[in-house]
């Protein structure tokens, strides 16, 4: 698979695509994994051309500085380009954050896996080379056999139950720009909920996931 | 406000939160010429002097302090205005709709253009009111969740800044009922048991069968 499979959003969100900027995107993309309590869908394409954008606003600041542009014009220029580069750093720290702190569960759930960048893969997998040989180092060798897995809490567990995941059923505050209609929650037989346009709503994030992943609603 | 930081608890900080509300557009007079700026961001201008421009608030407090522009204050930070919002804010039980980000943009134009605001004293008492009324309608309104149960909530005109701090409380208090009312937790109390994570829960939801 190419570096985070992603193809950006997909087609179903067109209109909103081509009227929208990529430091639009960009900000919602980074709204949406701050919020999120799992880790998203990595935005390659979005990544890629928001770099390339922030390479060509380089050079033209350089050139600037270079033929004697009027130093306000400049100073403008770089400012709009550190709003920019903080928005992708954070975006990319943000991730990283979550791959460390799920990294086990992460790298055995494939859906999850496929989500990473490439360099987020490598990163993840020395990330769980260092943690599992620091578990090892300081605890694990120096318990009883039956206590030396670094994912399960004895021999006896059939499942491994050490591995931090993250919870989905955490409530977030979402806000849709359409009217979503009647949404159903769950399959608990609950009333459904009107979801209006601009407005903000509290709900849990495993039933309205689809939609973040849609595009169709922005976490806030 | 102070706890807002708390990167799980709530998920943007206040300077976030004014990061994204320095992106809202504002209407600007220039005081000089300058050509069309093509950031990454769009693009904007061109500048000439006394003749108004939209940019968004970042650009524009940028000239500002560089004493390049005035800035017009936008139309629902009029006295007439928020005058009228907080009387309704007064009267009712729901939330007026105000821009999103009223708290931060109200906040930075204080900050970095008084001169700009006609009666800035007055329009920053009435924002600084509007807010108390909201906080505390917020509070009382929240007891909703403990009255019924309450599976989604709506939080209908709601700003950002409001959101972002009732956020920990909300969502740690919605997410208790949800867990307390799920069909599961009855049925799997026994075999959650070798689970600790969960065993916190069972506690608060037998007393609450009990009563």
């Amino acid at each position: 698979m190419e570096p985070g499979a992603g193809e950006g959003s997909s087609t179903d969100d067109y209109e909103s695509l081509i009227s929208t900027t990529d430091a639009e995107l960009l900000k919602r993309a980074w709204r949406n994994e701050k919020a999120a309590p799992e880790i998203l869908k990595f935005e390659a394409a979005l990544v890629q051309r928001s770099r390339q954008q922030i390479q060509l606003m380089e050079e033209t600041v350089e050139e600037f500085t270079r033929n004697g542009v009027d130093p306000l014009t400049v100073s403008l220029y770089q400012m709009d380009l550190d709003r920019t580069l903080f928005l992708l750093r954070s975006y990319l720290r943000t991730r990283l954050q979550k791959i460390e702190k799920y990294v086990l569960h992460i790298q055995k759930t494939a859906e999850l896996w496929n989500r990473l960048s490439k360099q987020e893969q490598k990163f993840a997998i020395r990330c769980v080379g260092d943690l599992t040989q620091h578990l090892e180092q300081s605890v694990l060798t120096k318990l009883p056999d039956q206590y030396q897995s670094h994912l399960k809490q004895s021999g006896a567990s059939e499942n491994d139950d050490m591995v931090p995941e993250p919870k989905l059923d955490t409530y977030i505050i979402c806000r849709s720009k359409k009217f979503l209609g009647a949404f159903q929650l769950d399959d608990s037989g609950e009333e459904p909920v009107n979801i209006e346009a601009d407005d903000l709503y509290a709900l849990p994030y495993k039933s309205i996931k689809p939609l973040v992943e849609s595009g169709q609603i922005d976490l806030v | 406000m102070a706890a807002s930081s708390d990167s799980q608890a709530s998920a943007f900080s206040a300077a976030e939160l004014e990061f994204l509300a320095e992106d809202e557009m504002i209407e600007i007079v220039p005081n000089m010429r300058m050509d069309s700026l093509n950031f990454v961001s769009g693009d904007f201008g061109p500048f000439r002097p006394q003749i108004a421009t939209q940019v968004p608030l970042w650009l524009a407090v940028a000239l500002k302090k560089r004493g390049k522009c005035m800035i017009r204050p936008p139309e629902w930070m009029s006295i007439e205005k928020l005058t009228q919002v907080l009387e309704a804010e007064r009267d009712s039980e729901k939330f007026q709709p105000l821009p999103f980000h009223y708290v931060e943009i109200s906040r930075l134009l204080f900050d970095y253009a008084r001169e700009d605001i006609q009666d800035v004293y007055m329009v920053r008492s009435l924002i600084e009111d509007i807010k108390d009324v909201r906080f505390h309608k917020i509070g009382t309104g929240l007891e909703i969740i403990s009255r019924e149960r309450t599976y989604a909530l709506r939080l209908k005109n709601l700003s950002a800044m409001e959101a972002n701090i009732v956020r920990p409380f909300v969502t740690r208090a919605l997410e208790t009922f949800y867990k307390l009312s799920s069909p599961e937790m009855i049925q799997e109390s026994d075999h959650l048991s070798n689970r600790q994570p969960q065993v916190t829960n069972r506690g608060p939801r037998r007393q609450l069968k009990d009563r």
